[in-house]
């Protein structure tokens, strides 16, 4: 793994509740990691999973969505579509190989900028214990590891006419 | 006609399906034939690589190019024919998005390997023999081509003119883009051929907006032939993917999988299916949630059955960018 690893973050926050947190995270001088490039919504509710995905496209190491307590959506029930789209989002993300601590969704009120501080430095922690994203299949990887297939390999030279498609 | 348009059609990752569709355009073929002479086609004529090397570059008019880029052959001759041809067409859902063979994308290369030569109840190989790129026998060293880590799309290896969606595209949908091939009545570069609405647009069956309580497979439920199925709890491709194909699923009661790819202004399938559905559970708190989205099997293989290897995640250029 690469020496000092900064993770990248995109932070989805929704502008009523958990940008305000944020804020106020930010103007009471609380410590939390640089790590978070903030993205500003109007509600939690229209982060769509295009644009998870989008983020990882671009090289993000994690994703968080934050938004409204449920009942306190400035649009009545924006949120109620965030907590359905999450679990699908998850197993989504992990079918398709990305590890479960690169996406966060969380709830944070205008008053819990302690809370937002606290999300964000145990993200940042649990990124950088695994490490950067990779994309998958990166043109260098794409030579078979000998040593993994080396009993194979002998297998296939010591039978007679070296049968190899199997 | 004056002068016949040179066509090339080749196949690389898919099944052959495509190749059968152009000639299940019956008698439209020989209205091809008529309009077209088709310089290589190794599904119905005798050919071989030297053929292909020795035609000039530029010298064939339109290139269908079906099957997704698994290998490093078929990289080599996508690229062989980029250059020698004026348009590249991504023929079918393999070529233009990955289809079914990307779905293998959700493994490692070793992985796959492991289950087809070793682990499969079919197989019988003690000696554990798997194919390699070099492997020395009596008579000398044989090769074989690299079997890439990740199924790629066309457009993710060569620059592509134009799509033509469908697994298989229809006959309709396939002489639509001959006849705009040979007419010279061609939309923009990187357009899809094929219509700008949805499946769900001309879907004939009744949407009441109801909620769903369940994730349903097909099998489970008495289907009423007159509704949604979505809004029965089976999940349908339709609200994403590009009208065209006649309805093919629909008309027998069973979901749209997606094969017609994306609809116009839809970036990412899959993504776009997830959300839509999302829309339609009916829970109210996370603990629901929760549980309805584990009744369902597969979320990644179902929304992006022919597209998974133009996820958002997984698109990018072969070899960088
Ligand atoms: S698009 Fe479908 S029919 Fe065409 S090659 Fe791929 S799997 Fe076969
Ligand atoms: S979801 Fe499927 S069944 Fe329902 S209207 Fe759309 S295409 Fe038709
Ligand atoms: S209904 Fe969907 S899966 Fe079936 S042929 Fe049409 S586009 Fe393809
Ligand atoms: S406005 Fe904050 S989640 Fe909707």
């Amino acid at each position: 793994m690469e020496k000092n690893f900064e993770p990248v973050i995109v932070g989805f926050l929704c502008n009523w509740c958990s940008y305000a947190g944020a804020d106020l995270a930010g103007v009471s001088r609380m410590q939390y990691p640089p790590n978070l490039r903030v993205i500003r919504v109007m509600c939690s509710g229209r982060v769509e999973p295009s644009f998870i995905l989008k983020a990882f496209q671009e090289g993000a190491d994690g994703v968080l969505i934050s938004g409204c307590h449920i009942g306190d959506c400035h649009y009545v029930d924006g949120n109620i579509k965030t907590l359905r789209r999450t679990p699908l989002i998850k197993t989504l993300l992990s079918q398709l190989g990305v590890e479960e601590e690169r996406f966060k969704q969380t709830w944070i009120s205008a008053a819990e900028g302690e809370k937002f501080a606290q999300v964000v430095k145990a993200m940042v922690e649990e990124i950088k214990r695994i490490g950067p994203f990779k994309k998958q299949a990166e043109e260098e990887s794409d030579d078979f590891d000998d040593k993994a297939y080396g009993l194979m390999i002998e297998a296939a030279v010591t039978i007679e006419g070296g049968n190899i498609d199997g | 006609m004056a002068e016949k348009i040179k066509i090339a059609i080749y196949w690389a990752a898919g099944c052959g399906g495509c190749d059968v569709a152009i000639l299940d355009t019956n008698e439209k073929i020989l209205d091809i034939a008529e309009a077209a002479d088709i310089v290589l086609w190794p599904i119905a004529m005798d050919y071989k690589y030297e053929d292909l090397y020795a035609l000039e570059q530029g010298s064939i008019d339109v290139c269908l190019f079906n099957g997704a880029v698994r290998t490093s052959e078929q990289e080599e001759m996508a690229k062989a024919l980029r250059s020698r041809s004026k348009i590249m067409v991504a023929f079918g859902a393999c070529a233009a998005w990955g289809g079914i063979p990307a779905l293998a994308n959700l493994f490692e290369r070793e992985e796959i390997f492991k289950s087809s030569y070793l682990d499969t109840q079919t197989t019988i190989n003690p000696e554990k023999v798997i194919p390699l790129t070099k492997c020395k026998v009596p008579e000398g060293e044989l090769t074989l081509p690299r079997f890439y880590n990740r199924v790629w799309t066309l457009n993710q290896v060569i620059d592509v003119d134009y799509y033509v969606p469908g697994c298989p595209p229809t006959p309709e949908t396939i002489w639509t883009a001959i006849e705009a091939i040979v007419s010279g009545n061609l939309p923009p570069k990187g357009s899809v051929i094929g219509s700008l609405k949805s499946l769900c647009d001309t879907c004939p069956k009744e949407k009441t907006e109801k909620k769903i309580t369940e994730f349903k497979r097909p099998y489970e439920v008495m289907i009423d032939p007159n509704k949604c199925l979505l809004e029965q709890g089976i999940i349908c491709c339709g609200p994403v993917t590009r009208d065209g194909c006649g309805h093919r699923c629909i008309n027998a009661n069973m979901p749209c999988r997606g094969c017609y790819g994306p609809s116009e202004k839809v970036a990412d399938q899959g993504a776009k299916l997830l959300s839509a559905i999302a829309s339609i559970m009916d829970v109210k708190d996370e603990k629901g949630a929760q549980e309805l989205a584990a009744t369902w099997e597969d979320p990644a293989g179902t929304v992006y059955r022919f597209s998974l290897a133009k996820s958002l995640v997984f698109d990018y250029k072969k070899g960088g960018e």
